[in-house]
């Protein structure tokens, strides 16, 4: 049995820790790709300093002063009413050193820059795009791309053409966004001297913005990797616990008879050690199975979420081959590590006990009570002093270590009282029989603690996110029906076509531009000014008369994760660059943004299109009577041979939100299950294990006349009484959870703060499910003991035992 | 077998339910409070059946005191399980001051050995969780017998005043046992069984231990039957019989 229990706990620490491990292993390496590909924030490059783009000439001063720089265009363009970014290189001055960027642009060199040219795309963009290969699809200023050509090592959502085309396709002639740099092979001449102040130097980056971003959703992935893990040892600790207990005298034995302490230990180690590489190979194969299982969702959420395209299939490294069996030995020896101090100092002779049980888990309790509040202490300081996503995540550590080091006194506090108000013999011994068996079962029950507070607190975390979204989605879908036209052109002819239909009470008709703000991507988004934007749209701060500043254009909204992250209040003002130079906007509003992963001002559509006329005006909402939306959409789709994509009531662009977001939490789901079912092993194996210790103490109450099934049903009753004590602890202490990660962690990691909601029905559900798995984890030894033969219980009482 | 009148010389201020419905009819003739009639039993051993008890005839009269010897592996501690209904017999019967232990079911057994039995066994078996009061008290306590004044008395007798408050593992062995054999003796049994109850102690203790039984079985006028390799302490008590090759002689 302990054998079986000390291969589950290490298993399962293994798989959870390992899988988690595998999944974030593969997102870095996709933002490793993405990041070296045409220089990304690996690289160092030069910038304007006040615009978005300069112009092609500085290039060329550069050049001829030695410096080895390469131009680069960048924009969006929008391919049946998909924004996807468009990248214009210069293959032959491309850095040899910009990643896998030389290879992708100097294949084929003459096919790539000479007519027509060559779209490098992506597989997957490909698919998203239903496109194939030679197509030469049109884009919404109804210019063509020169024909796709699919290039394997290509990050997703990105086209490669050659930097001239690039220029005619975004209408920036003579235009560039940055000057990637090479190796100098000597000095340059100083960069002010060539091109004054009108560059920036920006020094690469060890981290990519991406990989900011991204880091505290790994961050949580890992979180509860490592919680698993450590519940997972819990079982092992627990295991190794009981069977160093068991061969105590047997070790005794071998020491009288000589055998040395280093001896006994060292085989004990070796023994543990090939126990945890058994089963650390184990753990890492369900470990891949965990991750080949999620990565789909985590790819969902990382690109919902933030952007990031993960590839859905896993690939693995050795070292994480070599990592897996690492930790499944190193936590093997940490679990055991007690035990094995024991079996180093044991004392020869068996000697009386000093203390009572009760003196001894006093002193335990009051060690461990100790503990709690110092660690509660460091929580309380990194919430007042903490300002970052690490100090979060700290908060919730240290509250979820305190609780669990608590725990074991709040239950001996519960049980003492059951003890003096109980009355009968059997009362009696139940609560006393149950503090005995605290010290056993504590583990286990700190690991049950700690699963359900955090399916507590993440339950309630994604319901007061998936309120507060749906309240926000209704606000901000404003319109019944979204068209997307293909391009201007099209876009034109059905405004006017719209015009003429009765049903139509308005066209609303939006842009959305990029930009740059204090050096951060920012997107534009323009919105015409019509009631319905005044009355609806959810607004978290304002000005007075908020949007009729807008109407001028020199005031916007800013999103909540732009306004922290830049600092920015109502009433204060941003610079951001333009085509024609930067504009200065009053901002008089700030509104949630939820997932989106970039920062974003609302200005007034007429504004947008002045200061970024390329902006392509193929998107419009329109006002339509509910009962005459369908018959709309199909004359709509049928004028102008447009696809589902292209046209959506509200309805339906709702659901999708809703899928996308239900989706963006179901990994959460998925390791808040893990982590609740380890716990529940934990629990069951504690219980397992203990039940054979057992017997000693369950045989003389059935030898005085207790029945087995009696037995069993009190023992039943012990479980799922200190489980639902464990229980109600946990949900005050998941909530507390849920207020730092919507709080503190949220805010941090995201840039919003949601509302704090208490959903009563959702607690009383986790409860019955904790009572479920302690039941389930209870079931199997109570069954043993209801039905154990006479002669097992009768082994007890014998002498030769 | 030698027939005792020790229970009708003995002051009964504690009489058994059994010595109180009979006691106006045999005053002067203990009347039977175990009959065990040809009982037999087999256990299986790597595949061979072994006959440990071959047909075992005993029986013990209230306030008697019987020693049960018998080399090692003879069969003396299960034949003492059988009639506390800790275990089942193959043939035979053993009957409770009348009542047929063998066709009991269960739970049966189980009301049986709450109200009418007391054991005491080699290990103590006492209740780790509770204290030594409680230890004292529970079996009686959940028989529905607790007799305060016994209580206190049993306490007093068993010299235990002191220790009330302290838990088993804090005792020594013989204080343990003292605690054990006031337990079996709380809910005033029929009959006292004992396996090897000196059998971890000292000289001195086990004969301490073992006076203070013999005093208290007298007190309370229950049958005694109490397994030993000691022959010593067997002669101490009022008959001595032997288990060899699955009899009693």
């Amino acid at each position: 049995m302990q054998l079986a229990t000390l291969l589950i706990g290490l298993i399962s620490a293994t798989a959870l820790w390992s899988g988690v491990q595998a999944i974030n292993q593969q997102a870095r390496n996709a933002y490793d790709r993405a990041a070296a590909t045409f220089g990304g924030t690996r690289t160092a490059m030069l910038v304007a300093s006040d615009a978005a783009t300069f112009p092609q000439e500085l290039f060329v001063k550069l050049r001829r002063a030695g410096w080895p720089v390469s131009p680069m265009l960048e924009g969006r363009v929008q391919i049946n009413g998909r924004s996807i970014r468009l990248l214009g290189i210069e293959p032959v001055t491309l850095p040899v050193d910009v990643g896998n960027a030389p290879s992708l642009g100097r294949n084929d060199l003459a096919a790539f820059v000479g007519p027509p040219g060559q779209t490098l795309v992506a597989r997957e963009t490909l698919g998203d795009l239903q496109q194939v290969e030679g197509a030469t699809p049109a884009i919404s200023n109804g210019a063509k791309l020169p024909p796709l050509r699919m290039q394997q090592q290509l990050v997703s959502d990105v086209l490669v053409v050659d930097i001239g085309a690039a220029q005619r396709l975004l209408g920036k002639p003579d235009q560039i966004s940055r000057l990637l740099i090479g190796k100098a092979r000597g000095k340059p001449a100083p960069l002010a001297s060539v091109v004054g102040d009108q560059l920036q130097l920006v020094e690469p980056n060890a981290e990519t913005e991406l990989e900011r971003l991204t880091d505290s959703f790994h961050l949580n992935l890992t979180a509860f990797g490592l919680l698993s893990f450590f519940v997972g040892l819990f079982i092992v600790n627990s295991a190794v616990g009981l069977a160093f207990e068991q061969r105590l005298p047997m070790l005794r034995t071998l020491r009288a008879c000589g055998a040395s302490a280093r001896l006994l230990n060292t085989v004990l180690v070796v023994e543990l050690v090939a126990l945890a590489f058994v089963a650390g190979l184990v753990g890492l194969v369900c470990g891949y199975f965990i991750a080949a299982a999620l990565l789909p969702d985590v790819a969902a959420s990382l690109r919902g979420l933030y952007g990031a395209q993960i590839p859905g299939q896993l690939t693995l490294r050795g070292e994480w081959w070599l990592a897996g069996i690492g930790i499944s030995i190193l936590g093997a020896l940490i679990a055991a590590a007690t035990s094995l101090l024991k079996a180093i100092r044991l004392p020869l002779l068996a000697t009386a006990q000093p203390q009572a049980w009760q003196q001894a888990q006093h002193r335990w309790l009051i060690l461990q009570g100790t503990a709690a509040l110092a660690v509660f202490a460091v929580a309380a300081l990194l919430l007042r002093y903490g300002d970052s996503l690490i100090a979060g995540f700290g908060v919730l550590a240290a509250l979820m270590l305190g609780a669990a080091l608590i725990l074991p006194a709040f239950l001996e506090i519960i049980l003492r009282t059951g003890q003096r108000g109980a009355r009968s013999p059997l009362a009696l011994w139940f609560w006393a029989d149950s503090r005995q068996q605290l010290s056993g079962l504590s583990l286990a029950l700190m690991a049950l603690l700690l699963a359900l507070a955090v399916n507590v607190g993440v339950s309630t975390m994604v319901e007061s996110f998936s309120r507060t979204f749906l309240g926000w989605l209704n606000g901000r879908l404003a319109a019944d029906v979204y068209v997307s036209a293909p391009d201007n052109a099209k876009a034109v002819a059905i405004r006017n076509w719209l015009r003429e239909r009765s049903e139509v009470q308005a066209v609303l008709s939006g842009g959305r531009a990029e930009t740059q703000v204090a050096g951060q991507p920012v997107e534009l988004l323009g919105l015409p000014d019509h009631a319905l934007y005044r009355e609806r749209w959810p607004l978290l701060e304002t000005a007075p008369k908020a949007w009729t500043q807008l109407v001028p254009g020199n005031a916007a909204f800013i999103s909540e994760q732009l306004s922290r992250r830049l600092n920015v209040r109502v009433g204060d003002v941003v610079e951001i660059a333009t085509p024609g130079g930067n504009w200065e906007l009053d901002i008089a509003g700030i509104y949630a943004d939820y997932g989106n992963p970039k920062g974003q001002l609302t200005v007034n559509v007429a504004a947008l299109l002045r200061h970024f006329p390329q902006t392509p005006q193929t998107r419009m909402g329109l006002i339509v009577p509910r009962d005459r939306i369908p018959g709309l959409i199909a004359a709509l789709q049928k004028q102008f041979a447009l696809d589902d994509r292209s046209v959506a009531d509200q309805a339906t662009v709702k659901a999708e939100s809703i899928r996308i977001f239900n989706r963006t939490f179901a990994v959460t789901s998925a390791l808040n299950a893990f982590t609740l079912g380890v716990a529940g092993i934990a629990l069951l194996t504690s219980l397992l294990t203990l039940a054979n210790s057992r017997l000693p103490q369950l045989a003389p109450l059935w030898a005085i006349g207790i029945t087995r099934p009696k037995l069993a049903a009190i023992e039943l009753t012990k479980t799922l009484s200190v489980a639902l004590f464990t229980a109600l602890l946990a949900l005050p202490l998941g909530l507390l959870v849920a207020w730092c990660l919507l709080a503190i962690v949220n805010v941090k990691a995201f840039g919003w703060r949601l509302p704090f909601h208490v959903f009563p029905q959702q607690l009383v559900e986790l409860v019955a499910v904790a009572l479920l798995a302690s039941l389930l984890a209870a079931l199997l030894p109570v069954l043993r003991l209801a039905r154990m033969q006479p002669a097992t219980l009768v082994k007890v009482f014998a002498n030769e035992r | 077998m030698l027939a005792t009148g020790l229970v009708a010389t003995q002051p009964r201020h504690f009489p058994s339910k059994c010595a109180t419905q009979h006691e106006g009819k045999f005053r002067q003739t203990p009347f039977i409070v175990l009959d065990i009639k040809n009982l037999s039993k087999t256990f299986t051993s790597a595949g061979e059946p072994v006959h440990v008890l071959r047909g075992v005839d005993l029986d013990i009269k209230a306030g008697e005191r019987v020693a049960l010897t018998g080399e090692s592996g003879s069969g003396k501690s299960t034949l003492l399980h059988l009639i506390a209904g800790l275990d089942a017999a193959d043939g035979g019967t053993i009957a409770l001051e009348g009542t047929e232990i063998t066709v009991l079911s269960d739970a049966g057994r189980a009301a049986l050995r709450r109200d009418r039995l007391g054991l005491v066994f080699q290990q103590y078996n006492l209740i780790p969780s509770l204290s030594v009061d409680d230890n004292l008290a529970f079996q009686a306590r959940i028989a529905g017998r607790h007799d305060a004044a016994w209580h206190a008395e049993l306490v007093e007798r068993l010299g235990l005043a002191n220790l009330l408050k302290r838990y088993p593992e804090q005792l020594s062995g013989g204080q343990q046992q003292r605690v054990a054999i006031g337990r079996a003796l709380a809910i005033k049994p029929t009959l006292l069984l004992a396996d090897e109850p000196t059998g971890n102690l000292d000289e001195d203790t086990a004969e301490n231990v073992l006076a203070l039984t013999r005093d208290l079985v007298a007190r309370t006028g229950c049958g005694f039957l109490m397994v030993t390799h000691s022959l010593h302490l067997a002669a101490t008590l009022d008959r001595h019989v032997t288990l060899h090759a699955g009899r009693v002689s």
